[in-house]
């Protein structure tokens, strides 16, 4: 295939992609310029474009007062920031773990029946995890796992799993398997193969994995209400508790909670990019 | 002793019988040729061999030691893949040390023996590239490299040269044959294109449905297939084939009659008896055209003219049979024309109704 110039589509393309991209990240533009805004300037219709920037909205999420005029407390947002962080790598994490190996089985050593297991699997996630919102809370209860980070991790890996293994699967499937005869002719054995010869051709499949996951970890708000406790609280349910007040809904510093609930996965999406563009389109394009 | 030895080895895949009771020997410092179409089990024969697949039945063995249950890992054997096999993420270098990973050498003696390899593959450009960035004759040096680099029991070649063009696979051709020349060591190729099995192979395995059906030297296959399939398979063009009913077997020559006609030859066959049918296999280089019909000849039509440079092909419709001739270039003739076909006596082939070879008397 012959690589194109960059800048090769010329101006009139490039503009447009530029509209497009413009509109679709404009609320997120938006939530990161009410950030910078005080109170009065993030309620001011006709919304501002100018205004005077300030850092009164993220000092306030980690310390302010709940009624006018008391002496600003910490809001533990430190603490919320740091669960998210922790249950979504961890989930995350394990899902790859445990889903890379049970995808290299599936794909490797497929089992009587090994596209129902496959299926079976995938079910989990056909349905709406508010349908199993009751008994997953029950179980939570009974089990004592309420409140915890053991809990809360197990569940987030447990809704990880089925497509962690479906699309690292899908992977492995595209290896060609003479390479891991040639590398057991080599005189390697199973583990070689798998870490030595395997693992590094899905690296790309991995990260978009893990991206993946952790997107979709990284926003759970529903489970993390019922399931998470003061200590073990998210950023998400963490956020919708600040809604409300004296004063109303504070925009600005919603959006500031916002601003920097982005941060962690735009760092990881940015570190993993190069990587993330092979996985999507692993197996699109025919080498 | 570097050998390969099956007996009565067969592999099923539920009711397919892929390889049914294969017997085959190969010597040290001996190249033999698996030979035959596409599906006729030679990979999965390889494949036992290199213990990438069970056998169903039989006994394989390595070096004169039985292997059945070993481990690929664990038979010492190197082979070179249909497509390389390299491995993508490792570069040249490293993909020709990696077999030498088990043999705890040191970091120096595996150096030395990676440059020595890559000099006499001349790969010594490439060493520090991955495979993706090789030419298609650099990955086909590279995966030999990787196979000779050990000292290993056996080599297994699997379709080796079917992914170069015929100009580098004429030449990896000679290459190989000389680097395993020099190697001593039992070799099986597995190709489904004669031209490589005829120049490379000390022996021939010529297979079909999982069946072997000749073993032999080139020569030999050559001159005296064993069965229809053989004479078919083995020769370009392909041998005519012409089925026939013996009249008369007399002292001194045979006399068949084929598409209503009758032709006498001056050979005998102490098999065959009057009546019988059979198949006459006479090659497209073994037969002449002459002018004046006589009880040697038969008679027919030109049907199509392809000349092929040094000479030409003539197809003569002799009946409903199409009979392929190689003539001199220098030989007109014109479509449509009535010709006859002598056979040279001592090159025809001569098979039973089974399809078995009906030798000469000795």
């Amino acid at each position: 295939m012959k690589r194109r110039r960059l800048g090769h589509a010329g101006w009139g393309w490039t503009a447009f992609a530029g509209l497009v991209s413009f509109i679709y990240f404009f609320p997120v533009l938006w939530i990161v310029l009410t950030a910078f805004k005080a109170h009065t300037d993030a309620l001011a219709i006709p919304p501002k474009w100018i205004f005077t920037p300030t850092l009164e909205n993220f000092v306030s999420v980690f310390a302010r007062a709940y009624i006018k005029g008391q002496t600003a407390v910490d809001t533990n947002f430190d603490v919320y920031f740091f669960n998210s962080i922790f249950i979504a790598g961890s989930s995350v994490l394990i899902a790859l773990v445990i889903g890379t190996l049970a995808a290299y089985g599936f794909s490797r050593y497929p089992l009587r029946g090994n596209s129902t297991y496959l299926f079976i699997i995938l079910t989990t996630r056909m349905l709406p995890p508010i349908v199993v919102i009751i008994p997953i809370f029950l179980m939570f209860r009974v089990s004592g796992l309420s409140g915890t980070y053991l809990g809360v991790i197990l569940l987030y890996t447990a809704f990880n799993l089925p497509f962690t293994i479906w699309m690292m699967k899908s992977f492995f499937d595209e290896l060609s398997p003479e390479v891991e005869d040639a590398a057991r002719l080599d005189g390697s054995n199973g583990y070689r193969v798998f870490f030595r010869i395997c693992m590094p051709q899905v690296k790309a499949g991995l990260a978009a994995t893990a991206v993946f996951g952790l997107i979709l970890t990284w926003n759970e708000f529903l489970f993390a209400l019922l399931l998470t406790g003061v200590e073990t609280r998210t950023v998400p349910v963490a956020m919708a508790q600040t809604i409300g007040g004296d004063i109303g809904v504070r925009w600005g510093l919603l959006a500031a909670i916002e601003t920097l609930f982005l941060i962690p996965v735009v760092v990881v999406v940015y570190v993993l990019q190069n990587h993330l563009l092979r996985g999507v389109t692993f197996g699109t394009i025919r080498r | 002793m570097s050998t390969i030895r099956l007996r009565n080895v067969t592999k099923r895949f539920g009711s397919l019988v892929a390889v049914n009771r294969a017997n085959l020997d190969v010597e040290a410092g001996e190249v033999l040729c698996l030979l035959g179409p596409s599906g006729c089990g030679k990979t999965t024969t390889l494949r036992m061999i290199a213990g990438l697949e069970d056998a169903t039945e039989g006994d394989i063995l390595v070096a004169e030691r039985r292997v059945n249950h070993l481990r690929p890992s664990q038979r010492d054997i190197a082979m070179v893949f249909q497509f390389y096999a390299l491995y993508p993420v490792l570069t040249v270098a490293e993909n020709l040390a990696y077999p030498l990973h088990y043999e705890r050498i040191s970091k120096a003696k595996i150096e030395e023996r990676v440059n020595r390899v890559a000099s006499l593959l001349h790969l010594e450009s490439v060493l520090q590239r991955t495979p993706g960035q090789l030419a298609e004759g650099e990955k086909q040096r590279a995966a030999v490299g990787r196979a000779i680099i050990r000292d290993p029991n056996c080599f297994l070649f699997d379709e080796p040269l079917s992914r170069l063009d015929i100009e580098q696979r004429q030449v990896m051709r000679g290459q190989i044959k000389e680097l395993l020349a020099g190697l001593s060591k039992a070799t099986v190729i597995v190709t489904h294109d004669q031209l490589e099995a005829l120049t490379m192979a000390d022996r021939i395995a010529v297979m079909r449905d999982g069946i072997i059906e000749q073993v032999d030297t080139p020569h030999r296959i050559f001159t005296e297939p064993a069965n229809l399939f053989v004479a078919g398979f083995i020769g370009t063009p392909r041998m005519n084939l012409i089925e026939a009913t013996l009249t008369e077997a007399g002292e001194s020559h045979l006399r068949f009659e084929l598409g209503g006609q009758q032709v006498r030859l001056p050979v005998t066959r102490p098999g065959l008896g009057a009546g019988s049918r059979i198949t006459l296999g006479v090659r497209p280089r073994a037969c002449e055209f002459v002018s004046e019909p006589d009880d040697g000849a038969i008679s027919g039509q030109v049907d199509l003219v392809e000349p092929m440079g040094a000479e030409t092909l003539v197809h003569l419709l002799h009946g409903d049979q199409d009979l392929r001739v190689v003539v001199d270039r220098t030989t007109r003739l014109t479509v449509g024309e009535q010709a006859n076909l002598r056979f040279e006596p001592g090159s025809v082939h001569l098979f039973d109704e089974a399809g078995r070879r009906v030798e000469p008397a000795p």
